[in-house]
């Protein structure tokens, strides 16, 4: 059992997990470099699968790279890039490696990219993904072609409450945990009142009882940053309010303060609604906020309290 | 016949849904509202980058295929047991009947045949067969030189 399954089935503290930087030159003194940041203060870590339709060092040798680093690697794997021979073949290899945590993926489009002129697979959307990758656990290909002495893994998935169809967001998460999905993080959000209702809409149909949800919170330094996710990411919106909130904060340093605070807010906000196992954290201020945030916060591995209590933690 | 039946059935549902012959027509369980015709292609359920205005990621002047379709299973028009179906796990397409009639395909039942693993079973015999690995390999001779599959 990995350790984020263990940490989600105990359930005695939020999870912290985060996303790791996309890697492209610099070899595995980059992945140790961006694995010793983030290791005192994440439970685990996103090994990405091209973001953002963008090629990078790919998502089983990053995941690879982190766990020798110590580092609990969630494999994402994404649908746009290929069929369901080389995913499966992908998630089967990456746990010869131990490991253990998939993330499947719709992915963004390849017009999002900077090759644009690329093939789109999708050969499988993401819930199918789910459940071909939690049927190889189960010891067979999609196929059924047996896998003997099977892989164990621990599926999971993404889902966005904040994009339309709203009211439809709950029933998708619930179609993925009956596909096998044990963990949900969710897409970056900032209408709270959008997660409030999607959790308690989980926790009705009774999502929450096999899969655990761990909402997206960003780190972000100015209102350019948030007008640009608004505008230029796809199924991101920002209330026009909270952008010029952050941008009338004053000068510079003001404006980087004040979009601390909302991600504060948000955070403190996502992680008090029943139904929520822990936080997933994407920085893009690298400035030693995440540490901050999970300090102010009293989360993550630091603040264990059985960990803590058995002295193999300092904060 | 058989010939035929596919040119009449694109004939008449490439004008009405924009009909991509797929072959595995699941039309009256999606609001009637091709789910080919998504991008990305999905057959359950929505992607994450639906714009804020209900439109699409890839193409911002449609409006999401699978808004659409949510929106019109609860037709009073959709059949109640087709809106039922509407949130189903769809299982993968089978690339091989694109371009086949789905007619023919829903009356033989060849529409709802899935791979034995889709279903959770494990075919046991299935790595037993002598030599299976080797049926995927064309007779090497045949390739031309230089050639790498």
């Amino acid at each position: 059992m990995s350790r984020l399954a263990t940490l989600l089935a105990e359930g005695t503290r939020p999870v912290v997990t985060a996303e790791f930087p996309s890697i492209d030159g610099g070899g595995l003194a980059a992945v140790e470099k961006a694995a010793d940041e983030l290791r005192p203060f994440v439970d685990a870590v996103n090994a990405t699968d091209n973001p953002a339709a963008h090629a990078h060092a790919s998502n089983t040798s990053i995941a690879i790279a982190m766990s020798q680093f110590g580092l609990e690697p969630i494999m994402q794997v994404v649908c746009r890039d290929k069929n369901r021979i080389a995913m499966q073949a992908d998630i089967v290899g990456a746990s010869l490696f131990g490991i253990e945590n998939i993330a499947c993926l719709t992915g963004d489009d390849v017009t999002a990219g900077d090759e644009p002129e690329a093939r789109r697979v999708f050969d499988l959307d993401s819930t199918q993904l789910v459940k071909v990758a939690s049927g190889l656990a189960e010891g067979h290909y999609l196929s059924g072609r047996a896998i003997k002495q099977p892989p164990e893994l621990f599926v999971g998935a993404v889902e966005n409450p904040f994009a339309p169809p709203l009211d439809y967001r709950v029933l998708r998460a619930l179609k993925k945990a009956e596909a096998g999905a044990r963990f949900l993080q969710l897409q970056i959000g900032y209408y709270p009142e959008r997660l409030e209702s999607f959790v308690a809409g989980c926790v009705e149909h009774g999502v929450t009882r096999t899969t655990s949800l761990l909402p997206t919170v960003v780190l972000t330094k100015s209102a350019k940053a948030l007008s640009f996710m608004d505008e230029s990411v796809p199924g991101i919106s920002i209330p026009a309010d909270m952008i010029a909130r952050v941008a009338g904060a004053g000068d510079k340093d003001a404006i980087a303060e004040e979009s601390y605070q909302l991600t504060l807010e948000l955070t403190r906000h996502a992680l008090s609604l029943p139904g929520v196992s822990g936080i997933h954290l994407t920085d893009f201020r690298h400035d030693g906020s995440l540490e901050r945030l999970v300090r102010d916060l009293s989360i993550g591995p630091a603040f264990d309290p059985v960990a803590s209590a058995s002295g193999t933690t300092s904060v | 016949m058989p010939k035929l039946l596919p040119l009449l059935e694109h004939a008449v549902k490439k004008p009405v849904w924009d009909c991509r012959m797929c072959g595995q027509c699941v039309l009256h369980s999606t609001g009637m509202t091709c789910p080919m015709t998504c991008p990305k292609t999905l057959r359950n359920g929505p992607c994450g980058g639906v714009r804020e205005d209900g439109h699409c990621e890839v193409k911002p002047e449609m409006r999401c295929v699978w808004v659409k379709a949510e929106e019109r299973s609860h037709s009073p028009l959709n059949p109640h047991h087709w809106e039922e179906e509407f949130n189903e796990l769809r299982p993968p397409v089978d690339n091989r009947l694109q371009g086949t009639s789905s007619w023919i395909n829903l009356i033989n039942g060849r529409d709802r045949r899935t791979p034995a693993g889709w279903d959770g079973a494990a075919r046991e015999s299935f790595s037993a067969v002598p030599g299976a690995s080797m049926v995927e390999i064309d007779e090497p001779t045949t390739l031309p030189e230089g050639f790498h599959s």
